[in-house]
């Protein structure tokens, strides 16, 4: 019975908050890693896409509200996150076409790309707090658990239980099923396999006769629509902030490279890694042992190894000691 | 054109610009921004000798000039008595502890003992240093957390004065930036971007939580000053005396004095620094870092310690954005950890070194001046802008109002362009690096 009780309280605390900012993580993650694969360069715009998609969701939403729309028990945001996506995927078609479109064709330095990228960084960020203002939204108006604690407790009898949230069960599917979806795409469809190719051996890619624009095109469609799904995701399950984007790029980009960049698995891998590792590190075990452990040994101090406020400094040593020890990352990266 | 001549144009362009400003808005303003145009001057310069000399792309500028305004803090600060009393002790003993920890960490390292050693080795080393640090350092802080947590509650510093952490400042950020650059210089170039960017965050929360060494998000405020304070100046005889012989209005030009000693202060800096830099990169060494830039194969093939080189330069840059981020905070009299963001700080930086032409010291200089000139003047420019464009909309429009709120936001907006289009239509900025 202790055993079932710390492991509820593990599954509460640590699992299911976890394997969903995990999954937003690895949504953010592939965006990185695709264009990478493709582009072979460090997007620093991402985080600001993430929040470009977001953004034009919330503003839909509200549009929709504004009509009596919504979703019953699920989040008005997702009927209207395909409209966000759409423009998404437009404003990054437009990011292709006016900024790295250019350097592509002049075959420039990665490190260029990745100066443009901030420039694009720089300016998306400008135009969301343009629009939308620099404060926090909450847009998430479904109900908030599938089951609570309480009800969790009554349920099974335990002293100690889990609920579930609404978003975190949202999340946790929607990137089990996007990350089938893309698999399956990269490994079956021709269209896929020439993504693969070109990103592996560009040259050879152009002399079977794929067409580079619309292999770039497609990967930043692609980018931008997961970027999309992450920012809403991540909305919806804590709240939207213009600001935590940018601080969010640190663990995406940790994600991508402890995964190994370039390759889709890794990215996923990576994020769930990153994610799991932060709360193990960050969390409280001193309930949890006290139900372990034999009833005179009760921990004195909280049991956490550092406290909650280093969250993010977790994501950046785990990357530091892959880039030391294995810098092509857990999953050998570099291609799709 | 030549260079002589392109150099004055566009530095008398700048003066024109201040000058404009002084009688467009105020002598006050306009000093301000120019105050804070010569720190951004040196920021470009320090991000400069990375970026230009060496191609080393530091995404932590952030992060550098915040642990030069911890210096200035440490520095000036009065101690305070009750709180070093009441856990000096502990927090001594933790730093000694750190030291052992790392020193005992280096000699194993060194060690010949074998690889299965050094892997139990060093985690167990860590968990010891933790655990002494929790069990020491945490009933420390408490209690200097605990003391007058509303005004003070923290160790304060060294009250000495407020200059002399310029310097400290400048090693303090040199020290940690060899530990980084230890790590991190290895990488390919976009990966050392995304380590120090991370690093900069790091040191900002450390800055944020650490209450007991920063007050934390509860901020440090009345640093002493190295000038005088203007009411001083408005109470001194000889002050009012030549305000009354000259006709000048009392109160402004106190602000106005205090200012320019600001600004001589700066110059100065800033003007060793270029001196400096001018030398270093003519000089053999300064040659040798652009080749190393330029073709780091062909370097090595030459006997170069090109490792070595670049965490020189590293060290020189970094100490050189601390120098000034606590020039910064000695200007604003206070320190706020939040203030710190990395659009403000750390990209704003490589805008400016990137426009003013990387690997151009003149160019740094411009770069600093013109950039944080249009980021002050983009609020009142876009404010004008968003309002002449939502003027057919009644006065009450819901779109009207949110647009103009957010008008100052446009600053973003135009930086994000500024560097786009310089990248492609000038990649080498206004003054291009010579030969």
């Amino acid at each position: 019975m202790d055993f079932l009780n710390a492991l509820a309280l593990i599954t509460n605390y640590i699992l299911l908050p976890g394997f969903t900012y995990g999954s937003q993580l690895a949504l953010g993650a592939l965006g990185v890693t695709l264009i990478y694969a493709v582009l072979r360069f460090s997007n620093f715009a991402h985080g600001e896409l993430m929040s470009f998609g977001a953004m034009v969701c919330i503003l839909f939403t509200w549009l929709g509200q504004s009509y009596g729309i919504n979703f019953g028990v699920l989040p008005t945001a997702l009927i209207f996150l395909p409209i966000a996506i759409g423009f998404t995927a437009l404003y990054c078609f437009f990011i292709e076409k006016f900024v790295f479109a250019y350097y592509r064709r002049k075959k420039s330095d990665p490190i260029i790309f990745l100066i443009a990228s901030i420039g694009v960084m720089f300016f998306t960020a400008g135009l969301i707090r343009f629009i939308i203002g620099p404060s926090d939204q909450n847009f998430n108006d479904g109900v908030r658990f599938i089951f609570n604690v309480r009800e969790f407790k009554a349920f099974t009898g335990l002293d100690e239980g889990f609920g579930l949230k609404t978003s975190q069960a949202i999340t946790i599917l929607t990137t089990i099923i996007l990350c089938s979806i893309l698999f399956v795409f990269l490994n079956k469809t021709r269209t896929g396999k020439s993504m693969r190719a070109f990103s592996d051996n560009e040259d050879l890619a152009l002399l079977s006769g794929i067409d580079p624009n619309k292999v770039v095109l497609l990967t930043w469609v692609i980018a931008g629509g997961l970027a999309t799904f992450a920012g809403v995701l991540y909305g919806l399950d804590k709240i939207y902030k213009p600001f935590i984007f940018l601080q969010m790029l640190l663990p995406i980009f940790s994600a991508a490279i402890v995964g190994g960049v370039g390759n889709p698995i890794g990215a996923v891998v990576g994020g769930y890694v990153i994610a799991l590792s932060e709360l193990f590190v960050t969390f409280a075990y001193r309930k949890v042992l006290a139900y372990l452990l034999p009833e005179n040994m009760e921990p004195a101090g909280m049991m956490q190894f550092l406290s909650t406020d280093y969250k993010f400094a977790v994501s950046f040593i785990i990357l530091v000691i892959v880039l030391i020890v294995r810098p092509t990352g857990i999953f050998r990266g570099k291609t799709i | 054109m030549n260079d002589v001549v392109r150099r004055s144009l566009v530095f008398s362009t700048f003066a024109v610009a201040i000058v404009f400003i002084g009688f467009l808005q105020s002598w006050n303003v306009a000093l301000g921004i120019f105050n804070l145009c010569l720190i951004s001057a040196t920021m470009a310069l320090g991000v400069n000798i990375q970026l230009g000399y060496a191609g080393i792309f530091n995404a932590g500028v952030m992060g550098f000039a915040a642990l030069g305004g911890l210096s200035a803090v440490i520095i000036s600060y009065k101690p305070v008595s009750e709180t070093i009393s009441l856990g000096g002790l502990g927090i001594l003993i933790c730093i000694l502890i750190l030291l052992l920890g790392s020193v005992l960490g280096v000699i194993v390292y060194k060690s010949n003992l074998t690889q299965a050693y050094k892997k139990i080795l060093f985690p167990l080393i860590i968990i010891v240093v933790l655990l002494l640090l929790n069990l020491i350092g945490a009933p420390a802080v408490e209690r200097i957390e605990a003391f007058e947590p509303a005004a003070s509650g923290f160790l304060g510093g060294f009250g000495l004065p407020i200059i002399l952490s310029w310097i400290v400042g400048g090693v303090i950020a040199g020290l940690v930036a060899y530990l980084i650059g230890k790590i991190t210089l290895g990488l390919r170039s976009d990966y050392l971007a995304i380590a120090t960017l991370g690093i900069a965050e790091v040191i900002i929360y450390i800055l944020k939580n650490e209450d007991w060494l920063t007050r934390g998000v509860k901020n440090v405020n009345g640093l002493p000053r190295p000038v005088p304070y203007e009411i001083d100046l408005q109470e001194s005889t000889w002050f009012i005396q030549l305000c009354q012989n000259y006709g000048f209005p009392l109160v402004e030009t106190s602000s106005i004095v205090v200012k320019l000693s600001y600004c001589f202060l700066f110059s100065i800096v800033v003007l060793t620094l270029f001196i400096l830099s001018e030398v270093a990169l003519k000089s053999p060494w300064g040659r040798m870092m652009r080749a190393i830039r330029d073709n780091e194969i062909s370097a090595r093939a030459m006997g170069k310690n090109v490792k070595a080189r670049h965490l020189e330069i590293f060290i020189l840059g970094s100490a050189i954005i601390g120098l000034a981020g606590a020039m910064l905070t000695t200007l604003e009299g206070q320190f706020t950890p939040t203030t710190y963001q990395p659009l403000r700080f750390t990209f704003t930086v490589w805008v400016m070194v990137i426009i003013g032409g990387t690997g151009n010291n003149y160019g740094s200089l411009i770069g600093g001046f013109l950039v944080w000139f249009l980021w002050v003047e983009a609020e009142p420019l876009g404010l004008y802008l968003v309002e002449l464009i939502t003027s057919p909309l009644s006065e009450t429009n819901p779109l009207r109002i949110q647009l103009i709120t957010n008008a100052a936001h446009m600053r973003y907006m135009m930086m994000g362009l500024l560097l786009l289009l310089v990248l492609r239509f000038a990649p080498k900025g206004i003054f291009p690096e010579g030969r």
